[in-house]
């Protein structure tokens, strides 16, 4: 019987036996913190090896600072200092609150690359499943551990197979409508425990912004990683960065065996929105149009690339953001900040009345900027809308051109309905 | 192993077990920057509807109940240690978060899966014991039975070693 992807990294950086079900030590590429759960990490090493502690290998070991970038309350500059201080006396390079989204960096340096192992202490590191790599979120002692020893303990999880069939959409409908399609119908338990490779036409088509998109959001539907193949442009990238002409993809056999496999057909995909408290509550955008917005954040690992941003710029060059409400644009790097910089985009945004911040993850874990007070309706690009997330406010969850629209009109609204009458498309 | 204890079964205003309790319902991201474990508890549950009281009513010893998916979200490991700090000593849930199922096994707080936890009736205040090694739980008060899934290899292991790192130390790894 032939293998899945999740089988055949797990199959490189492990001695056990890989069977669905059995628990394996995996060997771990590289191991991340970020300044959230980074200070409990360096204190899990102090109590449980001592103050000399060291790391198994500094060259594959990362802080990340990305969620409070920078540090906008004592505890959290405190905090974030522990853990530069421990990584300067170590060598453990840090990637800090100038530098943005810990997982994104993962892509753009190649901390990760595919067929690699990554963990960190972000529960969205799932992400690079979007470049074929097994990354994975886990709590502060389990990647105080991984730092320790550079392995961890696994189970090695089902993988379900899910198929998109259909034409692929075309602007202005996006890769997080089809995402947010997919949590509709997969719900937030549809792949619990599970791992799921992504395959179809649309799939095969999709940039990398995009593949982060989908992959951002496997977390939601419960699952450990969802794998997408990478392409060649991919590979390049990986090949380049790394300076290794050999690296290459990890692909399914062809008799991998999964546990289901699941077809959806996204024919006529349409603009799609996340209603709160939960991620998985999603509704065509049409049906909720109208509802008052007071907010908009555009950015997260999840929607926080060029692309997106620029899919956003598309709107606001045309139009203005309506009075009264608040765009929120946040960057996921330094390299997307640079770009949007030298492209004009930042200009773009200015002028039509958003508000940019330096990179990092937003609003998020309360970090940055993003926050919302009782009573406001907020249009967020991110992936969760539980209660109080994202403040205390109702958080929707849509695309960048759903919410830019919307920021523009002051109300939920549906950016094909919108673009036409306007002329635009 | 038996643990035997008092429950708490989160339910909501319609008396139906809550499914996808998120890390930040179980400890909300406002206590992100607290690193110390004895300061955690007091905060357990306080951004969940209904359970904002949960640290002043819940006791050393106690159980919770809850539905799928407890623990959903953030890979916070907050949201294990202040069910530690409190002293619980079992969460029954018909389904665990990934991320989170991995911080309780590391943190060595008991945790089991039991998909038909409802056929025992059970209510907030009754005792229910629970072999970790069968599964079958049993309610005390009326003497239902059900089974859960019982403690994989590695969650005994980690658990009796005392956590991870305790672990770790006899595999050295």
């Amino acid at each position: 019987m032939g293998k899945t992807v999740i089988e055949k990294i797990f199959e490189k950086h492990t001695k056990d036996d890989v069977k669905v079900g059995n628990i394996i030590w995996l060997e771990i590429d590289t191991r991340t913190a970020r300044d959230f759960g980074g200070p409990n990490v360096v204190k899990r090493l102090y109590e449980n090896y001592g103050e000399d502690v060291q790391v198994d290998d500094p060259k594959k070991t990362f802080f990340t600072f990305d969620t409070v970038a920078p540090a906008k309350t004592i505890p959290y500059a405190n905090n974030q200092h522990f853990c530069r201080q421990f990584a300067r006396k170590r060598g453990i390079k840090v990637f800090d609150v100038d530098s943005g989204i810990g997982s994104h960096i993962a892509i753009e340096k190649g901390l990760c690359w595919p067929g690699s192992t990554f963990v960190g202490t972000d529960s969205h590191l799932n992400i690079l499943g979007c470049v074929g790599a097994f990354g994975q979120g886990m709590g502060d002692a389990d990647i105080a551990f991984a730092f320790k020893t550079g392995k961890t303990w696994f189970e090695v999880p089902p993988t379900i197979k899910i198929v998109f069939k259909g034409k692929p959409y075309n602007f202005p409908v996006t890769a997080k409508d089809l995402t947010l399609f997919t949590l509709r119908h997969l719900g937030s338990k549809g792949a619990l425990g599970r791992a799921i490779e992504f395959y179809g036409e649309v799939i095969d088509n999709m940039n990398l912004y995009e593949r982060i998109t989908l992959s951002s959001m496997v977390t939601e539907m419960g699952g450990i990683i969802g794998f997408i193949t990478p392409n060649e442009e991919i590979l390049e990238h990986f090949r380049k960065v790394k300076n290794n002409p050999d690296i290459q993809p990890v692909i399914a056999d062809d008799d991998a065996e999964y546990e289901k496999v699941i077809e959806i057909d996204i024919s006529n995909l349409k603009p799609q929105i996340a209603c709160p408290p939960k991620p998985d509550n999603v509704k065509d955008v049409e049906e909720v149009e109208g509802i008052p917005v007071d907010s908009v954040f555009i950015g997260s690992c999840t929607n926080g690339r060029y692309e997106d941003i620029e899919l956003a710029a598309r709107i606001f060059k045309n139009f203005k953001v309506k009075e009264g409400v608040m765009v929120k644009v946040v960057p996921s790097t330094r390299e997307v900040f640079g770009k949007l910089l030298r492209d004009g985009i930042l200009d773009i945004l200015y002028d039509a009345g958003v508000i940019v911040s330096n990179p990092g993850c937003g609003g998020c874990a309360s970090g940055q900027i993003g926050m919302t007070g009782k009573g406001e309706v907020q249009i967020s690009t991110s992936n969760r809308n539980f209660r109080g997330k994202q403040g205390d406010g109702d958080t929707y969850l849509a695309s960048p051109v759903v919410a830019a629209v919307s920021a523009v009109t002051g109300k939920i609204t549906d950016p094909v309905k919108f673009l036409k009458e306007k002329g635009v498309i | 192993m038996k643990i035997r204890g008092r429950v708490w079964v989160l339910k909501d205003k319609d008396g139906k077990l809550i499914s996808d309790i998120d890390t930040d319902m179980i400890f909300h991201n406002r206590y992100l920057a607290i690193t110390d474990i004895n300061e955690m508890g007091q905060y357990a549950l306080d951004n969940l509807e209904g359970w904002e009281d949960f640290s002043r009513k819940a006791k050393k010893g106690d159980i919770i109940i809850a539905g799928e998916n407890f623990g959903s979200g953030s890979s916070r490991q907050q949201a294990v240690d202040c069910f530690k700090a409190l002293g619980i000593a079992l969460i029954v849930a018909k389904s665990f978060g990934a991320i989170y199922k991995r911080n309780a096994i590391n943190s060595a707080l008991p945790i089991i899966e039991a998909k038909n936890i409802e056929e025992i009736d059970v209510v907030d205040g009754d005792e229910i014991e629970v072999d970790t090694e069968t599964g079958l739980i049993t309610n005390l008060k009326n003497g239902k039975k059900t089974y859960a899934k019982p403690f994989s290899s590695v969650q005994r292991d980690i658990l009796e070693a005392g956590g991870l790192f305790e672990f770790a130390k006899k595999l050295e790894v």
